[in-house]
């Protein structure tokens, strides 16, 4: 479930993987671990969704289908739930994404030097 | 001291393909993905093994002028596509299972699993050419 959370999966299909009836499956893995296997797999989905909030500039719908969440009314609310703002809120009270680019030397070298006078290199040289 | 490895690069021909390939094909995730306009665009992309949190990879697109001139770029590409610009090695627990899965997914092997002295491994290739193995290390 870990690694697998951008599937589509759901309880009879993560029962029948254990090889249990979903009632059973269920039943057994709350005994197991303190949480229904649907509430697990959520949990799971919203913290990758946070994670692509904070580190991606991809948009929130994007975000919601990259998780395996099918509705992003749906995952709105149950990421609000869960964080107590919204999915935009929250990426907007960390600092951009785009800081986190490591932008090589040579990148950044070339892109900040200024604009040179003698017109050496080529006029299409920048946008 | 150097206290650790968290990034290493991987020229890549396209990043939409590459993509594409290492989160649809082998299942690795998207760690960050941002584009930043104010340096032509330049996009840093890191994916991983989902589980091994503090290790990733960058699908770094094979930049053109004013970074690496048009025989440069070219040139690496080229490079890259012949399989001559380094390599990376995965883990598996069971290489054969892994190999069947990754095939069904339409991943192209150029080798087989085979036993080694080191344990068993195959062989593939991503989008742009870049070789790539997995081994289940003997115990």
């Amino acid at each position: 479930m870990d690694a697998r959370y951008r599937e589509p999966l759901d309880v009879p299909a993560l029962a029948r993987a254990a090889r249990l009836s979903p009632a059973h499956f269920s039943r057994e893995f709350k005994r197991t671990f303190g949480e229904t296997p649907h509430q697990y797999l959520l949990t799971r989905r919203l913290e990758r969704a946070a994670e692509l909030l904070r580190n991606t500039d991809r948009s929130v719908a994007e975000i919601c289908f990259a998780v395996g969440l099918a509705s992003v009314g749906s995952f709105t609310s149950s990421f609000k739930r869960a964080f107590g703002m919204t999915p935009t809120a929250y990426r907007a009270s960390y600092p951009p994404a785009s800081r986190q680019a490591r932008v090589p030397t040579c990148v950044l070298l070339a892109w900040s030097r200024p604009n040179s006078s003698f017109r050496e290199d080529s006029p299409a040289r920048r946008r | 001291m150097i206290k650790g490895l968290t990034h290493a690069g991987v020229w890549v021909h396209n990043q939409d393909e590459a993509l594409a390939f290492y989160t649809e094909k082998l299942g690795l995730e998207v760690r960050q993905d941002v584009t930043v306009p104010e340096m032509g665009d330049f996009r840093w992309i890191a994916v991983g093994v989902p589980g091994q949190e503090d290790v990733s990879l960058t699908l770094l697109a094979v930049p053109g002028p004013p970074v690496f001139d048009e025989e440069t770029a070219a040139k690496l590409k080229d490079l890259i596509a012949k399989g001559a610009a380094g390599g990376l090695f995965f883990a598996a627990d069971d290489v054969d299972a892994t190999y069947e899965e990754l095939k069904d997914r339409g991943v192209e092997f150029s080798q087989e699993p085979t036993d080694q002295p080191y344990g068993r491994d195959a062989g593939f290739r991503d989008p742009s050419g870049n070789q790539i193995r997995m081994a289940q290390v003997a115990g």
